[in-house]
């Protein structure tokens, strides 16, 4: 699993940091998507997956 | 396959049966017509859509546009067009959508939210100090919901509160069903001077808040943002964030005391309490009526053809209780877990203050039942006044006891 975050499409809602904290988070000015963990242990790989699923814009990809 | 329906056999917006279910007439149609024609309540018609997918599909593809200014974009209230000719930038496409909203994201981002936990937990406890020192029967609308929202929203952009009642009143008219075209407009009117006022204030002597961050960051000739432009985006914050939150605080409480099995499983384990914020959100979907689109080019949904020029309605509840996606969804089930519900839309223009919204209606709920917990509806459910027609769903007024 490897995700990617694509932040010229991105519009800052942060449901992906909602929802996997550990994996996501979104940047102090501008909100912006960053990915903490590209590639996420075992553990977090389900809300990992839930968040590229949840993202309103279709910033996040996994591969 | 191409469907077509007589525009005129159905009139929107379908009637509800229960005060906490969608119309009924949604089950139906998401079976039999999932993208069925109707006729507006200011003329004209427009399609409903009612499947979960299909509602995603509306929402986040380019070929159904939000802008207000094209012709034929489909209005359900009175006195709406007067808006969608220079409309808020919701009503707006990428990427002048993406312009004016980038310039708000970093006062609802999780952290900037997070720091406001302790004021609105504050918030809340004041006005259950001052509620609880009153006789019931109370109506929780005016005493708690409505001052709840329009606290922090106030806060948050630097509008006075003690305006409340001024801008409350008018803010009423704006999304009610049953105002004419003149209420609306005086109304609009209203509202537009009291900003265009506050906006000078705040250029004279900028504060702590949004809106003088707005006008002096953004507003001509320091930034490119018109002042017909801002005023538009504050009034727009203003109701946004008053009125819908309130729907949600008031309606949820109802609906919670009406689940006193879920209401228990809640204050037992309250670790629940984002599953359950989320599916309150699904469950009451107050939003239903608001997403309202119209297609850029000729397209299929469902195997429906629709022309461009057509008006598109994404039915936030319809989608909400699609059973392919929330298996009985006339159930409220605290323990579903389920964050994937539209309650807030989706796509590029997914509720802005949906985070916000959530860490309200966790302190509210958190609060409101572990310091009343004898509280009750002091009439009838089905009796209460709900808001049938308005664009966000809710109720006008909610006595309850102790």
């Amino acid at each position: 699993m490897r995700i990617t975050a694509d932040t010229t499409v991105c519009i800052s809602a942060g449901m992906c940091a909602l929802t996997a904290p550990g994996v996501f988070d979104q940047g102090d000015d501008d909100g912006l998507v960053a990915v903490l963990l590209s590639e996420p242990s075992e553990e977090l790989r389900e809300a990992a997956a839930e968040a590229v699923r949840l993202c309103p814009s279709g910033a996040l990809d996994i591969g | 396959m191409s469907r077509t329906t007589a525009p005129d056999s159905r009139s929107f917006p379908l009637q509800r049966q229960c005060p906490f279910a969608p119309p009924p007439e949604y089950e139906r149609l998401r079976a039999e017509e999932p993208v069925s024609k109707a006729r507006l309540p200011t003329g004209g018609t427009a399609w409903l859509v009612t499947r979960y997918e299909d509602v995603r599909t509306v929402l986040s593809s380019p070929v159904f546009s939000a802008d207000g200014t094209r012709p034929g974009f489909p209005a359900l209230l009175q006195g709406q067009a007067q808006v969608l000719q220079r409309p808020p930038f919701i009503r707006m496409d990428p990427p002048q959508h993406s312009f004016y909203r980038r310039m708000l994201i970093q006062e609802f981002t999780l952290k900037r939210i997070k720091t406001m936990r302790p004021g609105i937990q504050a918030t809340v406890n004041g006005l259950l100090d001052d509620m609880l020192a009153t006789t019931p029967p109370v109506d929780l609308v005016e005493a708690f919901a409505l001052p709840v929202s329009s606290l922090v929203i106030c806060q948050l952009l630097g509008v006075p509160y003690d305006d409340h009642e001024f801008f409350q009143s008018r803010s009423k008219v704006g999304v009610s069903g049953e105002s004419t075209a003149e209420q609306f407009a005086t109304a609009l009117g209203e509202l537009r001077a009291y900003m265009d006022g506050l906006i000078t204030r705040k250029q004279q002597e900028p504060g702590d808040d949004l809106l003088s961050k707005l006008v002096t960051e953004q507003l001509e000739p320091a930034g490119e943002l018109r002042r017909d432009e801002l005023l538009m985006m504050c009034l727009m914050l203003l109701n946004a964030g008053h009125e819908t939150t309130a729907n949600m605080i008031s309606l949820g409480t109802v609906a919670l005391l009406e689940h006193p099995d879920q209401l228990a499983a809640l204050q037992e384990n309250p670790e629940l309490l984002p599953d359950t914020i989320e599916e309150l959100l699904r469950y009451l979907s107050i939003a239903d009526l608001v997403t309202a689109r119209i297609a850029a080019e000729d397209t299929e949904l469902s195997g429906t053809r629709i022309r461009a020029g057509e008006g598109v309605i994404a039915l936030l509840a319809a989608a909400d209780w699609d059973p392919g996606v929330f298996p009985e969804p006339e159930r409220l089930d605290v323990h579903r877990g389920n964050r994937h519900h539209v309650a807030f839309g989706y796509g590029v223009h997914q509720c802005l203050g949906q985070n916000l919204a959530r860490v309200e209606l966790e302190i509210v709920f958190s609060t409101l039942f572990r310091r009343i917990p004898t509280l009750r509806v002091a009439v009838p459910v089905d009796e209460l006044p709900y808001k049938h027609g308005n664009l966000a769903y809710g109720i006008h007024a909610l006595p309850v006891t102790w």
